[in-house]
């Protein structure tokens, strides 16, 4: 039995359908993220797990006990805003303290406590400021202290850093990874930004319409989308139309030009269109690159990003991305070479509904 | 959630009974002038009043000249504050929130002493005279909410911008003033218009210790002298009050949804 | 003087000139009426100074005027702010429907408008001898009401009066407050274990209390210096201060014209120190408040 199950959860208000029979299992100290558009139910289905809302089927059950009947005061669990929902009225020190006085603990035990959490978040010299003379950041890793301060058996985080500047993004995440992991706690991430979700997750469930489309590690979301949505939600992808030539040798073409694919075709007669997906990172066009399979086309734009270099190129009707890392020396393609992409056939990924 | 909403009815139905009785009695109440049937006697005896209606065409000037002068003295000093002097805003803005620090009836008893008709300026001296005070009496009890609403609606627009790009464009002071900072600040200047106008109407104090014949001490007068008539005039009070709130509101949707074009 | 020091007072003078129309009005209608009280309260009639006045006003009959007054702009504001801000609660977290928020804030802003003389009138419409409620209940209930005791021309019958005003007052200044409450920290409040009862006195009522007692405040000035409700309500038979007040400036009644300065020194005084507390409480809050 798993630490945290979601079974046949649907949520509805009124008319609109916002969760569709969303089932999920949770390991005790597993960080899970849901990553989605805003509007495909992720936050709703947070919200029930905290209690805020009610499911209008399904069972919330943590650690073996039903929640459904439970208040979300009753629930013992930790929870982070998006909007930094520190009280105003309350110094650093109050806000940490809250959950625990309110749990009747002692003064001394409580200072000890909250000492402790803010030496966790590194805010233990800012103890006596009011919320209002803080960063977003601080103010957010304030709000993660008082949620982890009553030792909750989940902890919550609703966007928690969708406010903030992309750089402490970064950084706050990553250390919102290593207090989790330093203290163990059953952690769900709510969170529209693929590249969050990727970088400090167990497991992601990538969601669409309210359903869980593909339920995997960072790894496998990544490499192994399993539907359309998920491929182009996560990350950035070249979506090409390929035509059926032979499907009991796998041979499919892309304008005039033949490719073998690894991954079995399945029922599909000659003539048939077929999905196919590549990273952009997947080929390379530099002498010698590896790969199995090539295509050749003509460059139609070519852009410096930085670290890596972002070329397009026209094969058929098709135009295929990719990106090559920056080096001194090189000598990026210009529009109008003709160049040929080379990458390995595994990689191109046959996209079904 | 349930006794919460409940509460939330029990509050807003006592508070509908306590706002609305009053009003229901006093219709009644303004229907009996007539011995065992409902009339409307009262209504016609005020509106047939001469002193009602000289009364309260008093009052309608002095709230209309109340106004332009409010609005000529509050606009171009808001404006002033915010473009050359903000140092001298929290004084400013001190100095109009003071009417509603000082009772009305301690500042027009100052003005009784300190501009008799045999001080160094007499405006209690002549009826003119006093016309003139009861106007900048008036223009003092509306100074905080003319001066606020102004102020707000100066805050929407760049002050500094707007003055430059008019030099710019060759416009004098006045041209910058009457063409660009007026009809910028047009709804503010409204509002502040109808709330005044309400308590010009009504005010009782002033006019009452300066013996002007304005509509609050018509009203008072008539109050202690007849029966079924104050009833009627709450009525009608009433409904100008209303009047003037449903213009306010109407002005500030308006300049919601449609904001003036620069 | 250099050139450019010419420049700048010309520019500094050009400032000034733009508000001394404004700072005009304010020392004439404003400030010098207010001067010219404050020191004839400090004065005796031939000019020398004294505490006379200020002493002339502790006898029992002005003592009993500034009572009343205080006990009757008391007991309106503290009544009209503890309703008007249950009806501003209502309808703010409630779940009420939409339209009952709107027309309670559209008849506030009348309601809070609607005062002086015609409000008088109404009430004396009301629970007058004559009054609509006063007969209803006599005459459908068999209650006397003003075989109770109660009688409008009274303490309770003014607070009730006033409380017309007071009560849409609180509420067009609360509700905002009350709008400003975040979701978020009853939530935060409500997954950190607490109560609907705790949230409110350790986190709502704290974040509005600066609110609420300014308004208080605000409320108790208003009734403070009013004067027409009362004046047509009960002629001068009730002595509240702007009542006594204004029987002094019509007629001398005290026989002393200074004792009258030092009448209206003490409303400001009164008036004065609930603004001071106002204020503070405002800077208090701004500690955690932008």
């Amino acid at each position: 039995m798993s630490f945290l199950e979601l079974t046949g959860i649907q949520k509805s208000f009124g008319p609109v359908q916002v969760v569709k029979d969303f089932n999920m299992a949770i390991e005790k100290g597993e960080f899970v993220s849901f990553l989605g558009p805003s509007g495909c139910g992720k936050t709703t289905i947070l919200r029930m797990v905290a209690g805020f809302e009610t499911p209008s089927a399904g069972t919330v059950v943590i650690n073996g006990r039903n929640q459904n009947e439970l208040k979300p005061n009753q629930r013992n669990i930790g929870m982070v805003f998006q909007a930094y929902a520190l009280f105003p009225n309350m110094t650093v020190h109050d806000n940490v303290a809250f959950g625990l006085k309110i749990a009747g603990m002692e003064k001394s035990a409580i200072d000890a406590r909250v000492k402790e959490m803010l030496g966790l978040i590194h805010l233990g010299h800012l103890a006596d400021r009011f919320p209002y003379q803080m960063s977003g950041g601080q103010q957010q890793r304030v709000a993660l202290a008082r949620a982890l301060a009553p030792k909750p058996q989940v902890l919550l985080l609703d966007e928690p850093l969708s406010a903030l500047d992309a750089k402490i993004r970064v950084s706050l995440r990553e250390e919102i990874r290593m207090i989790q992991q330093q203290l163990g706690i059953t952690t769900v991430f709510v969170t529209h930004d693929q590249e969050e979700a990727l970088s400090i997750s167990d497991r992601i469930v990538v969601m669409n319409a309210g359903r869980a489309d593909q339920i995997g590690s960072p790894f496998d979301i990544y490499n192994k989308p399993a539907t359309r949505f998920v491929a182009s939600f996560v990350g950035t992808l070249n979506l090409i139309e390929g035509t059926v030539v032979d499907p009991a040798a796998n041979r499919i073409s892309i304008g005039d030009q033949g490719i073998t694919l690894r991954e079995p075709l399945g029922s599909v007669k000659a003539g048939d269109k077929v999905s196919l997906a590549l990273r952009p990172e997947a080929g390379s066009i530099a002498e010698g690159a590896k790969g199995d399979t090539a295509l050749t086309g003509e460059v139609v734009s070519s852009n410096f990003l930085g670290s890596v270099i972002r070329t397009r190129m026209k094969v058929g009707t098709a135009v295929i991305s990719f990106d090559m890392f920056n080096a001194p020396g090189l000598n990026p393609p210009a529009v109008g070479d003709v160049a040929t992409l080379r990458f390995t056939a595994s990689d191109l990924l046959i996209i079904r509904e | 959630m349930k006794t919460q909403k409940i509460g939330a009815w029990i509050a807003v139905l006592f508070g509908a009974s306590y706002f609305i009785i009053p009003l229901i009695a006093t219709f009644e109440f303004s229907l009996r002038m007539r011995r065992g049937e409902y009339s409307f006697d009262a209504y016609r005896s005020v509106f047939s009043d001469i002193q009602f209606r000289e009364s309260f065409s008093y009052s309608i000037v002095m709230a209309v000249l109340t106004i332009i002068f409010g609005v000529l003295l509050v606009v171009p000093t808001a404006y002033w504050v915010r473009l050359r002097l903000p140092s001298m805003r929290p004084v400013v803005e001190f100095i109009t929130l003071m009417p509603l620090v000082i009772p009305a009836i301690v500042i027009v008893f100052g003005y009784l002493r300190l501009y008799n008709s045999s001080s160094f300026i007499p405006f209690t001296g002549s009826a003119r005279g006093t016309d003139l005070l009861l106007m900048f009496s008036f223009m003092t009890l509306s100074l905080p909410y003319m001066y606020r609403s102004v102020d707000t609606a100066m805050r929407t627009i760049d002050v500094g911008t707007l003055t430059e790009a008019a030099q710019s464009l060759g416009a004098t002071w006045p041209t910058i003033m009457f063409k660009c900072i007026f009809p910028n600040v047009m709804s503010g200047v409204l509002s502040g218009a109808f709330i005044t106008f309400a308590i010009v109407i009504g005010e009782f104090t002033m006019p009452s210790l300066l013996n002007r014949p304005a509509f609050g001490p018509y009203l008072q007068l008539i109050g202690a002298n007849r029966a079924y008539e104050p009833p009627a005039l709450a009525i009608i009070a009433f409904a100008i009050t209303w009047g003037c709130m449903a213009l306010l509101q109407l002005v500030s949707r308006f300049s919601k949804s449609a904001p003036s074009k620069p | 003087m250099s050139a450019k020091q010419a420049i700048d007072l010309k520019k500094t003078a050009i400032d000034w000139l733009g508000i001394t129309p404004f700072l005009l009005f304010a020392v004439m209608f404003l400030i010098a009426p207010t001067l010219y009280l404050v020191t004839g309260a400090f004065v005796n009639p031939a000019g020398e100074f004294t505490f006379e006045n200020i002493a002339g006003l502790f006898t029992d009959k002005i003592l009993a005027s500034y009572w009343i007054s205080i006990k009757v702009s008391l007991a309106s504001s503290i009544g009209g702010a503890l309703i008007g801000f249950a009806l501003a609660w209502a309808v703010v977290l409630g779940g009420l429907p939409s339209w009952i928020r709107s027309s309670l804030l559209t008849f506030s802003g009348v309601a809070s408008n609607f005062a002086g003389v015609p409000l008088a009138f109404a009430f004396l419409a009301t629970l007058g001898r004559t009054g609509l409620v006063t007969m209803i209940l006599n005459n459908w209930f068999g209650i006397n009401l003003y075989a109770t005791g109660f009688n409008l021309l009274s303490f309770v019958g003014l607070t009730l009066t006033y409380m017309y005003f007071q009560i849409p007052l609180m509420v067009l200044i609360i509700t905002p407050a009350l709008d400003g409450l975040k979701k978020e920290w009853r939530e935060a409040a409500e997954i950190l274990g607490a109560t609907n009862g705790q949230y409110w006195t350790k986190v709502a009522l704290p974040i509005l209390f600066p609110s609420i007692l300014g308004t208080t405040l605000l409320l108790f000035a208003n009734a403070f210096g009013a004067i027409a409700t009362a004046y047509s309500l009960t002629g001068s038979t009730f002595n509240i201060v702007p009542i006594q007040l204004y029987a002094q400036i019509r007629g001398d009644v005290l026989h002393n014209p200074n004792l009258g300065y030092a009448l209206a020194l003490g409303m400001i005084v009164i008036t004065g120190i609930s603004n001071l507390i106002y204020i503070w409480l405002r800077m208090r809050a701004e500690r955690w408040q932008k």
